[in-house]
């Protein structure tokens, strides 16, 4: 393999239904800042059956310097092998030095199959990518054992470098309707044999609820936030980050949020790598529920609250001016990455 | 129908602690246990041994002491162990590892292959689809139920926003999720006979395989650093106007990779 015939960066524009999906967006974000770095190409491919031109037309406002379309009958589902099939001669094709593909439970079951194939490495659900100074290598950097500890991995030899990239970690660009890009078709002969399974059914439910116990960021509200609207306001932390909204019992008791959301001794026990505690004293019972979490963020404004004591960054503010500052600052240190 | 169940023994990830001083993995005292997704797809290839009077394997690659891994799925029903164990297969990435289990299933032979969708320590979900790659065998994966009728499964198989229901000719491969089912404990006397029966160890001259495409050599990727997010110091705590607060907790999840 010469790996200096390989350029560009290639993206899997996931669709379900005929709809790009949100991780397709986030993959062009990251895949737009490594090409701009590599001053390569950046590539989406989008693979299906009568996909609409503006599903083309939208992966070029959000980045793409060429979509390459891979259309027949058999990609109107997902199906493993004849996607496996199309994304193999995308890469034969176009040979680019990098692939990204959503870590979905599509994206994680394509993209390994596909890098058995074409023989080269894949690092799976990775949460930070960069260059690599001088040997302009991919930096593959993901949490292993559990969360415990991150592990950066390359892939030197071998071409392209595939990594599947965790949902809502990378941001998106700002469309833009004026940025320039084409549209190439790629045929590719989906035989029979390829549909090596047969899909009896078909089921789409509204996406099961994440519970608070799994997430990896929670941002918990208390009382001290005053009111309901206030509370709400949350979510946007927790959209920055990828997160989920969780609460002291006082909120609960109030009915701003069901009580599958109350952290404490009397809701659930929580372990994430972040817990912010906005407006919530930290009386014993709910400390109970989160002590355990690997960093700990507090906003009060009563210095002597208790949650101070368990806190690793404690901030002495009114929470309900934090929140949107914070907001802020999160999205600007996205867009500064 | 004979079964192959590929399973791993990993570290209890759920019982690991950082070091608050050196801010190192603490491995000293961390269970043991067979990977919970590896699990799953045990009971469901021994409830299809108590159905259809299917026969079990299970294949296991990892250190000597993974022994104790297949022994306890020896001692839940299982009628067959194989570990494979060689210096030459260490270091092995998701690619190399997939190599070598494969060339393991070219020699024991296979109607249905069961993998665990991922590890726990290494959360990649990656070896069982690659298996079946190299073995040119079609795979369903984040299976969450399985029925088989003649010559072919029914299974569930899960995605984010709904399921699909899938049926596959034998032979093929999948991979199953944890709470598919509830897998049953060891019997008391299957216990006992675990420690008396054989579980056969593998090495590179038992199966074929290039070198070249098994262990680190045969690895595409290579680990460059691992670290961990670093010590829990002593908390503190800032008295700042909403501003200046928001950007000292940016800061501070910058420090632990959180963005």
């Amino acid at each position: 393999m010469n790996i200096s015939d390989y350029r560009g960066v290639m993206v899997f524009a996931e669709q379900r239904r005929g709809i790009v999906q949100k991780i397709a967006y986030e993959l062009l974000g990251v895949g737009r800042r490594i090409a701009d770095d590599l001053e390569e190409p950046l590539l989406a491919l989008l693979v299906g059956h009568g996909l609409p031109d503006s599903a083309a037309a939208e992966l070029i406002a959000q980045g793409a310097d060429t979509v390459v379309v891979v259309d027949d009958p058999a990609l109107d589902v997902y199906m493993t092998e004849p996607y496996a099939k199309a994304m193999t001669a995308a890469i034969e094709r176009y040979k680019p030095g990098i692939v990204f593909t959503g870590a979905t439970t599509i994206g994680r079951d394509l993209a390994p199959r596909v890098s058995a194939r074409v023989r080269t490495g894949l690092t799976a659900d990775c949460t930070g990518l960069e260059i690599e100074d001088g040997t302009r290598n991919l930096l593959m950097t993901r949490p292993a054992f559990g969360g415990n500890i991150m592990a950066t991995i390359v892939c030197p030899e071998h071409r392209p470098q595939m990594s599947t990239v965790r949902p809502g970690v990378m941001r998106r660009l700002e469309r833009d309707d004026s940025r320039k890009g084409s549209v190439e078709k790629l045929a590719v002969k989906i035989e029979a044999k390829d549909k090596n399974v047969e899909i009896l059914e078909v089921v789409v439910e509204k996406a099961a609820k994440k519970s608070i116990e799994e997430a990896n960021v929670l941002i918990s509200g208390g009382r001290g936030l005053g009111n309901l609207d206030n509370f709400n306001k949350l979510q946007g932390i927790a959209d920055e980050l990828g997160g989920l909204v969780s609460a002291s019992r006082a909120v609960v008791d109030a009915g701003w949020v069901g009580q599958d959301r109350q952290v404490g001794q009397t809701g659930k026990t929580v372990r994430p790598d972040v817990y912010f505690a906005c407006g919530i004293s930290g009386m014993i019972q709910h400390v109970a529920g989160m002590e355990d979490s690997d960093f700990i963020v507090a906003i009060n404004k009563n210095s002597s609250a208790p949650i101070f004591e368990y806190a690793d960054v404690g901030i002495v503010a009114d929470i309900n001016k934090v929140v949107p500052a914070l907001v802020e600052e999160l999205k600007a240190a996205k867009a500064a990455r | 129908m004979d079964i192959v169940v590929c399973m791993k023994q990993v570290p209890d990830t759920t019982e690991v602690k950082i070091d608050p001083v050196t801010g190192t993995l603490i491995r000293e005292g961390i269970p043991s246990i067979i990977n919970p997704d590896d699990k799953g797809g045990l009971e469901a290839a021994l409830a299809l041994k108590d159905e259809l009077g299917a026969k079990v394997t299970v294949l296991s690659m990892g250190p000597p002491q993974a022994d104790l891994a297949l022994r306890e799925a020896l001692a839940m029903g299982a009628d067959e162990a194989v570990l494979l164990s060689d210096r030459a297969f260490g270091g092995a990435d998701t690619w190399a590892t997939s190599t070598t289990i494969a060339a393991a299933l070219r020699k024991l032979g296979f109607d249905l292959i069961i993998c665990g969708r991922q590890a726990i320590d290494g959360d990649t979900a990656q070896v069982g689809p690659q298996i079946a790659e190299h073995l040119g065998l079609p795979h369903v994966s984040y299976v969450s139920e399985l029925e088989a009728t003649e010559g072919s499964v029914v299974v569930k198989r899960v995605f984010e926003d709904g399921y699909q229901r899938i049926k596959v000719k034998l032979p093929c491969l999948l991979t199953a999720l944890k709470d598919m089912n509830r897998p049953r404990y060891m019997s008391v006397s299957g216990i006992f006979d675990a420690y008396r029966r054989e579980v056969k160890v593998w090495g590179l001259a038992d199966i074929e395989v290039d070198q070249d495409n098994i262990g680190l050599k045969g690895s595409p990727t290579r680990v460059k650093k691992s670290f961990t997010k670093g010590v829990k110091s002593a908390g503190k705590v800032y008295e700042v106007d909403a501003k200046e607060g928001a950007r000292i907790i940016v800061e501070a999840l910058k420090e632990k990779y959180v963005i």
